[in-house]
């Protein structure tokens, strides 16, 4: 079967809300449902059809085309099923998305994958902050599932998240790890201020030094195997950690003792002579 | 003019029990007979007088901190979407001021007592209350920790103590008084608690947690207000706590009062491990001191948030689940504390809760003193009342729902061996007409000639939780606001307050305090009449 593609006409003013753009709900539709799925520019109602050319006649297997940077909630709560979106997404993709697999090549906005519990997030470009985060209030961000950036990514990514695998290449801003309570946080391209600030509990692998609270403490400088079976999978994905033996080890804090939690830091240390 | 012809009327503060009879409205009341005008035929449905509740926390500086701080709580609550008639709103533990209104007049109450007012924020009460539509209010103003009163016990000045409360109620135009964990919110101004009756509350040497219950009480009934001291014991939710109530019931022998949430005071136990209930006790000393009435405080499973006045209790709930916590400091009145909370069937503690408000609404022999709460929304929302009314009504039902408590629980409580089921008449009794007997309001839950003509119809069906949650129709003030299930005619509530009396010259005492200890000028203390929604004022006969 043919993925339903959707191209955009033209970029909304306003952010457009639509969390119709999800193969549990075009899945079972034919070509003139879907056009006709409910999207809200503002507080006003319109059709799909009245922002995007829709191709296709459901599955679970959707293409967005175009500058949907402007278009939010995309995947929200998706179980099943491939979204691929060709260009930049909007604010909340696949926040609340329980399984299947959302792939952008360009940039994505804030909240990716906010709560999510289950599939992949692959964003080829840079994404913006409160990566698999918990909304406000919320006890817990990510439960499960895997988030993946290529480039850079913003402030508070991984917010209380409690499961699930969250890896940025390339650098991140404040408070990564904010109030973490579980899962792991890579970040390979290294984090600016405040990284695992009130985190509780999960692991946070840093590939490059990284400015560290007080309230972290060094535990030992060491190899953790565990980290061998990440390193395998994430390769598997194209992301690999600086865990080459013998080229260097992890420098391990524990943190943050403002909480008081038991989280740890891994940050990577070249031995001496390896170029960083 | 309305008709209401065919209902099985339940109206027990008039003996009337599952009568087939017509009800007549005329201008907003109860009359004998009208001529013309519409006719709902009621055939097949069952006649309640309007709900009222006796202890809710639905207005307040306290309560909006908390709305701010649960936007979780938003997010997964339904909104309410704006109609012709109605705004939109969301619902949840702590819903809009105007979703409020509609909520509770959606399941067919229509008078509400706020339980917790601080004089210093009475006037932001009164104006979220005014935006609490369809429903009629009450409120009851907090003093068992107002510096300036525990100062004139300290001093034994008994009788200018006496004026300065009722000066106090008319400034925050309440109409009762309310007293929670009196002392010990007071103490937590120096990070301590008032546990011992008899000990005194630190920063004083007199003043004890029992001679500030004792003279409260003396001092409501003295000024002959309607509904006596409504009274939020200490030690609320500690295991254990069940003595400090029964002696707080010992203290109060010889004046009325209505205990608040008795289901948090009704533990034994020694800590949270041994916790168990101990509602037999405490309703064998509640059914003997006819003084007192009590609301159940019931609680239900799932997620809330916690508002009170008690601020150390807060503060020991926020370290026993390491969530959030919001504490306020309300100068020299009160304080308060709020801690969003899950009541989980598996958790111990949780579980002999659930049991101990369900079995004290049993054992407590007499409907007319035990009223229908859930301490809105400390126990659960209040538009979850029709559960409790549903585990009321059936034991089965209640048999079903102990089978997913956890199993060391059923050792601690009594729920088991209580065969006990409501009648209808006993929940119109417990919603209605006894809560308005308490809050002294003789024209509120009964439809006898005379009565305001608040009025809930319903299905009579078998599924009571059902019936209960979808009212046919609601009648306020002879007005039908609810017709097929959805709120059709949004009418204005009216604001119930108590003027005792009292000496002018109390001023003189009061006023240079203010200079010296209030941020707030002493003119600007009062709420001014004009803040209220229609106003119904009570004289109050004193007896002094």
């Amino acid at each position: 079967m043919n993925a339903t593609t959707l191209t955009l006409k033209e970029s909304p003013t306003v952010p457009l809300e639509a969390e119709c753009l999800s193969p549990d709900v075009i899945a079972p539709l034919r070509h003139d449902a879907i056009a006709a799925l409910p999207v809200f520019l503002g507080k006003h109602q319109h059709r799909l059809d009245d922002f995007f050319a829709v191709e296709g006649d459901g599955g679970d297997e959707m293409v967005i085309r175009g500058d949907v940077g402007r278009v939010k909630w995309i995947g929200r709560g998706m179980t099943c099923g491939k979204i691929t979106v060709v260009g930049h997404a909007g604010m909340h993709l696949g926040a609340y998305m329980k399984g299947g697999t959302i792939e952008v090549s360009g940039n994505a906005g804030d909240w990716v994958g906010a709560e999510m519990t289950g599939g992949t997030i692959h964003i080829h470009g840079d994404a913006g902050g409160q990566l698999g985060a918990a909304y406000r209030g919320s006890l817990a961000g990510m439960k499960g599932g895997i988030i993946l950036v290529e480039g850079s990514a913003g402030m508070e990514i991984g917010m209380r998240m409690k499961r699930g695998i969250l890896a940025v290449k390339g650098p991140v801003r404040d408070f990564a790890g904010l109030q973490m309570k579980g899962g792991s946080l890579f970040l390979l391209g290294g984090a600016e201020l405040r990284t695992g600030a009130w985190m509780i509990r999960g692991t946070i692998v840093c590939g490059k030094p990284i400015p560290l609270l007080p309230t972290f403490s060094h535990a030992c400088d060491y190899s953790p195997t565990f980290l061998r079976l990440y390193d395998r999978r994430l390769q598997e994905r194209g992301f690999s950690l600086p865990h080459r033996l013998g080229e260097g080890d992890y420098r391990r804090y524990s943190g943050d003792s403002a909480v008081p939690g038991k989280g740890e830091l891994l940050i990577w240390q070249p031995s001496a002579g390896v170029p960083r | 003019m309305l008709r209401i012809i065919g209902g099985k009327v339940y109206d027990p503060a008039n003996n009337i029990n599952g009568e087939i009879k017509d009800i007549c409205i005329s201008d907003g009341r109860i009359v004998s007979n009208v001529e013309g005008g519409r006719t709902i035929d009621a055939t097949g449905m069952i006649v309640f007088p309007g709900g009222v509740d006796v202890h809710t926390h639905v207005a307040g500086a306290a309560l909006n901190f908390a709305r701010a701080m649960i936007p979780e709580d938003h997010r997964r609550s339904a909104p309410m979407v704006r109609t012709a008639h109605r705004r939109g709103g969301i619902g949840g533990s702590t819903p809009t001021t105007f979703v409020t209104g509609y909520l509770y007049a959606g399941m067919g109450w229509t008078t509400v007592n706020e339980a917790a007012v601080p004089i210093l924020s009475a006037r932001h009460t009164h104006e979220e209350l005014r935006d609490t539509p369809i429903v009629d209010k009450t409120c009851c103003v907090l003093m068992a920790n107002n510096e300036i009163l525990l100062d004139l016990l300290e001093a034994g000045e008994i009788e200018r103590a006496r004026h300065v409360a009722a000066w106090q109620i008319w400034a925050a135009k309440a109409y009762g008084v309310k007293a929670v964990n009196p002392g010990g919110v007071a103490a937590w101004k120096w990070g301590k608690d008032a546990k011992g009756l008899f000990e005194p509350v630190p920063g004083y040497d007199k003043v004890t947690p029992a001679k500030i219950i004792a003279a409260l009480a003396d001092i409501v009934d003295g000024l002959g207000l309607p509904h006596p001291l409504h009274l939020h014991c200490n030690n609320l939710g500690a295991p254990g706590n069940y003595n400090t109530t029964l002696e707080t019931m010992k203290v109060l022998e010889g004046n009325r009062a209505h205990l608040a949430h008795l289901q948090y005071h009704a533990y034994g136990g020694d800590d949270w491990f041994t916790m168990r209930s101990e509602s037999a006790k405490i309703a064998d000393a509640f059914n003997a001191n006819k003084n007192l009435t009590t609301d159940a405080g019931a609680v239900l499973f799932g997620d809330t948030v916690t508002i009170t006045a008690d601020g150390p209790w807060q503060h020991l709930l926020y370290k026993l689940t390491g969530r959030k916590w919001g504490n306020l400091d309300v100068e020299n009145e009160t304080g308060c504390g709020i801690v969003p909370y899950t009541y989980k069937e598996k958790n111990l503690v949780n579980a002999v809760q659930w049991a101990v408000g369900l079995e004290l609404l049993l054992l407590i022999d007499d409907p007319w003193r035990i009223y229908l709460t859930t301490d809105h929304p400390n126990g659960a929302a209040f538009w979850r009342y029709p559960e409790i009314i549903h585990l009321l009504m059936n034991a089965d039902f209640r048999r079903e729902q102990m089978k997913s408590l956890a199993p060391k629980a059923l050792k601690r409580i009594l729920l088991p061996e209580l065969d006990r089921e409501y009648t209808l008449s006993d929940i119109a009794i417990i919603t209605s007409a006894g809560p308005a007997r308490s809050l002294g309001l003789p024209h509120k839950g009964h439809l006898g000639i005379g009565a305001d003509a608040d009025v809930a119809i319903f299905n009579d069906t078998p599924d009571v939780q059902r019936m209960f949650s979808y009212p046919r129709y609601v009648i306020k003030g002879g007005e039908v606001v609810l017709e097929e299930g959805e709120i059709r005619n949004v009418v204005e509530g009216r604001g119930f307050v108590s003027r005792p009396s009292y000496d002018e010259k109390i001023e003189d005492y009061i006023r240079p305090l203010f200079q010296q200890y209030y941020t707030m000028s002493f003119d600007n203390y009062p709420v001014e009449m004009e803040r209220l929604e229609n106003p119904h004022i009570h004289s109050c006969k004193s007896d002094g």
